[in-house]
């Protein structure tokens, strides 16, 4: 066959450099294919087993590392969140408490201030009125006496208008003084 | 009409010229150590793992960028695989099975790229890795299990009868596995690169044939455009169903009981 033409070199190719039959069948290129198919290989092993799968290995654990970390830190800061607030709600319940305590406190001081000065303020009171009654009932005793003078005296000059020298001014008084008392 | 087409300009089909192993420089007999169009594009498709998994994730984020995500889906998607089909103690050939599936994933797309060449699609090519799986797991059960590795054939489940009937059929299928682990793959990247290129072949009619060429031309061009996307996803799922039953063998290996 390669004497055919000069160009055909191959006995599976023909004078126009057309395949003959099928080319997968050509045993003469069998030796050529496995040995750059097994250099090529190995060469991809090479890269992939040295350079790349570790490299890749490696980014997605650490990738997945930084997930689970940051994962980890939101849940601590979650719990963070939660004792702040049950922290604030405690504050809050105990400073309602203490201001409720404040409250009744202030009122009880102000209820006793309170009672002390109507206390007092009775005590004054009646005070007053005993010393207006203890006045009154000098009042009333001087107008008995002034009243008993004038009725005796207008008694002895209405006995002496009418009765002249018959009935002394002793009788006329115990008589008025009997009157006024009955 | 015919004889003047033919006169004019014939289709040309050559469906598998695409497939054939040529020297890069110059012409001339394909040795072993020969830079040929399967050492350029093996070397691009190193290039495009460097590319994706070692300049992609050198900044190693933690907040990944466009590349590195793309990276990091990729292994995750493989580590999972392995995690899940072949145990917890097949982590550790993870990246054997990474470096097979990176492989088979790039040379298939790349191979879609118009005017290449597509390694995968060569039966010698798929053949060597498919032997190689299927020795290391071999070889891997012995050295686990020693003799009791046999037990994978033995099915304790079945009714004693039924075992060396099963037997044999658990072995016959225990070695054809190289054989449709490389030809599956080989099979359908080949297949569908060469349809490709038989519409790709009839695209031209419009210029030799007017009449019939206004109808085959559209079609053809519609078809390429189907098979393409096929093929797109055909890519990926060759070289996923490659790792996955090498994950299958790997598991059998460490778990050959039933």
């Amino acid at each position: 066959m390669a004497t055919e033409t000069k160009e055909s070199f191959s006995a599976c190719v023909d004078a126009g450099g057309s395949a003959l039959g099928m080319p997968q069948l050509c045993g003469e290129w069998f030796g050529n294919q496995i040995v750059w198919l097994v250099i090529t290989l190995v060469v991809i092993y090479f890269i992939l087993s040295r350079i790349a799968l570790p490299r890749i290995a490696a980014v997605l654990a650490e990738r997945s590392g930084t997930i689970t970390n940051d994962i980890a830190a939101a849940e601590d800061l979650k719990q963070k969140a939660v004792e702040a607030e049950e922290a604030y709600q405690k504050a809050l319940v105990d400073a309602r408490a203490e201001a409720n305590r404040i409250v009744a406190e202030t009122k009880a001081d102000i209820q006793k201030d309170l009672d002390k000065a109507i206390a007092e303020a009775d005590a004054e009171i009646a005070a007053r009125a005993a010393e207006g009654e203890k006045a009154i009932a000098e009042i009333r005793e001087g107008a008995k006496e002034g009243a008993a003078a004038v009725a005796k005296d207008i008694a002895k000059d209405i006995v002496a208008a009418v009765a002249p020298g018959k009935i002394d001014a002793k009788s006329v008084t115990a008589a008025v003084t009997a009157k006024m008392k009955g | 009409m015919a004889d003047e087409a033919k006169g004019g300009g014939e289709l040309s089909f050559h469906p598998m010229d695409q497939f054939i192993v040529k020297p890069l420089f110059g012409d001339g007999p394909v040795g072993l150590f020969t830079i040929t169009n399967v050492t350029l594009w093996m070397a691009l498709t190193v290039l495009c793992i460097i590319g994706l998994f070692v300049l992609g994730t050198r900044s190693r984020a933690i907040v990944p960028s466009r590349t590195q995500s793309v990276a990091e889906l990729g292994y995750g998607f493989i580590y999972k695989m392995v995690e899940d089909v072949s145990g917890k103690d097949g982590v550790k050939y993870f990246p054997y099975i990474m470096t097979l599936f990176l492989f088979i994933v790039f040379s298939n797309f790349l191979g879609l790229l118009p005017r290449s060449f597509t390694t995968t699609s060569h039966i010698a090519v798929t053949a060597v890795m498919a032997m190689g799986v299927f020795l290391f797991v071999t070889i891997l059960g012995f050295v686990k299990h020693g003799a009791g590795f046999l037990s994978l054939f033995w099915i304790s489940s079945a009714p004693l009868a039924l075992r060396p009937i099963l037997a044999l059929i658990e072995v016959i299928s225990y070695f054809v596995r190289p054989v449709s682990h490389s030809i599956r793959l080989a099979g359908n990247m080949m297949a569908g690169h060469a349809v490709i290129k038989v519409f790709a072949s009839f695209a031209p009619l419009v210029l030799i044939s007017t009449g019939v060429g206004l109808v085959v031309t559209p079609l053809s061009i519609l078809a390429i455009t189907a098979i393409y996307a096929l093929e797109v996803l055909v890519s990926f799922i060759q070289a996923y169903v490659f790792a996955i039953l090498t994950c299958v063998y790997l598991k059998d290996a460490l778990h050959p009981h039933h």
